[in-house]
């Protein structure tokens, strides 16, 4: 059985000064597994500094990992070259936070769309090139000749950020970073892009990684989640599971904080406890914001299997099966 | 009893208060070459002393401008065509350039959107506050201002280090809390906030709207909060007014508004919220949020409305009240109030 990516413990650590090294650990010994034969759309979720865009950087090959080794079907993406980097840069797409930052604005929209076709060489003719745009344009909800020959400006947000999922689209990729792709768009228009993202899944058989901050949306479009904290993984598991049952204080925190907009079900059980220091030096980073912390949570804590497709990194638990750093993905249903 | 049961009993005692802030025919426009657009048709409301009002609507709606056009900060292209804007009895609009000056953050302040971005990278926060003080107070000694800004630190939760600190030393949701430290130094009795925590993580945006809450309560100030995040409203503000191309088209307690919204686009707002029940259900709003500059004719929201009706496209629907007070502009809910008793 072949697998779509391993990252097999991956550590990013960013340093910086020159002679007093301060470094800080965006990534810590994460791992984790992608089939090849079911497209899945799998959540990273966590607050900022937690780790999840340096994730998606590595993933695109953007950054290399301090330690560990990212393979993309087989093969190590740091050594990959010629035809085979290019056919990586080509299956691996991303899909970015801002859609008014992905534009020149002094090209029409198209620029965006036919740029890749040149690129990858996808088209013998320029009508076999304005079909293939079309094609893409349809399949994400847009009419083309609304689109083509416009100028950025002159679309919405949430168009714009439909052109980039078509651009994604266009190339078909096995594999979409979903950078926070909705976190700047109305709310009005969220519920079409994350529709369209499921339809790529469900109908060309992409599979997704959807990184963003905001649990509602990870709760409608996902199956299952990865909550990082500081680098660190905090709680893994079937998305139903993790966010109606979550075990983890830190996700507790995050559910509850969630503004729903029902009026019945307030927000704010839970005290905030703002950080202090760095946390417990190697122990469990969050620590210092724990209202249950103990002495034992200076050391880090394992994964411990809640349930078959439920994991948290947290002692309460320890009464539980320890699971080893790279079982994440068994956790994860496709 | 006090003030909360007798609004919950008779609110008409309490509607008899005198409102903190008054808005009255509200009216901005926007000269385009492309053409005039009107960013803000009409507007009225008002708030009372500790009340907090949600504005929500589409981008483009006017939010920020209604906002800009209080604080008298709307640049050309746009213009102030009319109304009035009262905070405690003071009409702004009547002021003059250097007045409005005093009032702003005096009297009305206002937190930008993404304001963390607004502080001066290269000044020390305690500079930046006590800056802003003393342009506005006079005759206040250095140690006055001073233990004043450690004061509004400690209000927002921050460590009286702060004032020594450079923004970049700062995390988003700090620098947040600094600029609403700084919107409240001089204790104004209106603060906009506009999209206060729109790029902030779900624990941090808490903690940010926590603290805009204790403050709110402390000087006893009306909070206009705007966005479009409709999950934010449910659980911080009393009133929610809906916005669409430049009209206020429904005011209604958070209440009426969740459980029972009158007009149809507060209502597809309502409906497109997610919620742990429908997983996997996406409802949008079908269509695009018109452009001000080529409004529909008759109500602008009938292309996109599903109840649309002959009226809806040719007569232009004007605010009707009911006897909560809450105001809804639509040609059904016209009717629905003729079809009730008149008792």
């Amino acid at each position: 059985m072949s697998h779509l990516l391993e990252l097999r413990n991956i550590s990013k650590v960013y340093s910086r000064g020159l002679i007093s090294k301060q470094s800080t650990t965006a990534l810590q010994d994460f791992s984790l597994t992608l089939r090849e034969d079911e497209p899945s759309i799998l959540t990273v979720a966590g607050e900022s500094g937690s780790g999840k865009t340096t994730l998606a950087m590595l993933l695109l090959g953007f950054i290399a990992p301090t330690t560990g080794q990212i393979i993309y079907r087989g093969k190590d993406i740091s050594t990959l070259r010629g035809s085979e980097k290019l056919a990586f840069r080509r299956e691996v797409q991303a899909v970015f936070q801002d859609p008014f930052a992905v534009f020149n604005p002094f090209y029409t929209v198209d620029h965006l769309l036919s740029v890749p076709i040149k690129k990858f060489k996808l088209a013998k003719s320029r009508a076999e090139a304005r079909n293939k745009m079309d094609e893409a344009l349809t399949a994400v909800g847009l009419r083309p000749e609304d689109i083509i020959g416009r100028f950025p400006h002159q679309l919405s947000g949430g168009q714009r950020q439909r052109i980039n999922v078509a651009r994604a689209l266009l190339l078909k990729p096995r594999l979409l970073i979903a950078d926070e792709p909705v976190s700047m768009v109305d709310a009005s228009l969220r519920a079409s892009i994350l529709e369209t993202l499921r339809n790529l899944q469900r109908d060309h058989g992409v599979s997704i990684i959807y990184i963003t901050h905001d649990l509602t949306t990870a709760y409608h479009i996902a199956k299952s989640i990865i909550v990082l904290y500081r680098g660190a993984v905090m709680e893994t598991g079937e998305v139903e599971a993790v966010i109606k049952h979550p075990q983890h204080p830190y996700t507790r925190l995050l559910i509850d904080s969630i503004p729903w907009p029902n009026l019945d079900q307030r927000w704010g059980e839970q005290k905030i406890i703002t950080r202090e220091s760095s946390g417990a030096g190697n122990g469990c980073p969050f620590f210092s914001r724990c209202a249950q912390a103990n002495e034992q949570c200076k050391n880090p804590a394992p994964l411990f299997s809640i349930a078959p497709h439920q994991a948290a990194a947290c002692f309460l638990h320890s009464n539980k099966p320890e699971l080893e750093a790279a079982g994440i993905s068994e956790t994860l249903p496709t | 009893m006090n003030v909360e049961q007798v609004q919950n009993t008779h609110p008409e005692l309490v509607l008899a208060e005198t409102p903190v802030l008054q808005v009255q025919n509200f009216e901005v426009t926007y000269y385009t070459d492309a053409g005039r657009a009107k960013a803000l048709d009409d507007l009225r409301f008002s708030l009372k002393a500790g009340e907090k009002l949600g504005i929500v609507g589409e981008s483009g709606s006017g939010k920020s401008t209604l906002a800009l056009a209080m604080m008298q900060m709307i640049k050309t292209p746009g213009r102030i065509e009319g109304g009035q804007v009262y905070v405690d009895g003071t009409e702004l609009m009547a002021l003059n350039a250097e007045d409005m000056r005093r009032s702003r953050l005096q009297k009305i302040a206002y937190i930008p959107q993404g304001a963390m971005n607004s502080l001066n990278p290269v000044m020390r926060i305690g500079a930046q506050m006590v800056d802003a003080v003393i342009s506005h107070v006079e005759n206040e000694s250095k140690a006055e201002i001073k233990e004043r800004c450690m004061l509004a630190l400690e209000s927002v939760d921050l460590a009286r280090g702060t004032f020594k600190m450079f923004p970049h030393e700062l995390s988003g949701g700090m620098k947040q809390r600094v600029c609403i430290a700084i919107g409240i130094l001089l204790q104004p009795q209106v603060i906009i906030a506009d999209e206060p925590t729109s790029a902030l993580d779900v624990v941090t945006q808490r903690q940010v709207m926590e603290t805009i809450d204790r403050v709110r309560k402390k000087i006893n100030a009306a909070v206009i909060l705007i966005g479009h995040d409709m999950g934010l409203m449910a659980q911080f503000v009393d009133k929610v007014a809906v916005m669409y191309a430049g009209r206020l088209v429904e005011v209604s307690t958070v209440r009426q508004m969740f459980t029972d919204p009158q007009q149809p686009y507060s209502r597809a707002l309502i409906n497109c919220l997610p919620n742990l029940e429908n997983k996997g259900v996406f409802q949008g709003i079908p269509g695009l949020a018109p452009s001000l500059l080529r409004l529909p004719g008759g109500c602008a929201f009938h292309p996109r409305c599903a109840l649309a009706r002959d009226i809806c496209k040719t007569s232009r629907p004007e605010p009707q009240s009911d006897k909560s007070g809450r105001s809804v502009i639509c040609h059904l809910f016209d009717k629905e109030a003729q079809n009730e008793p008149s008792s």
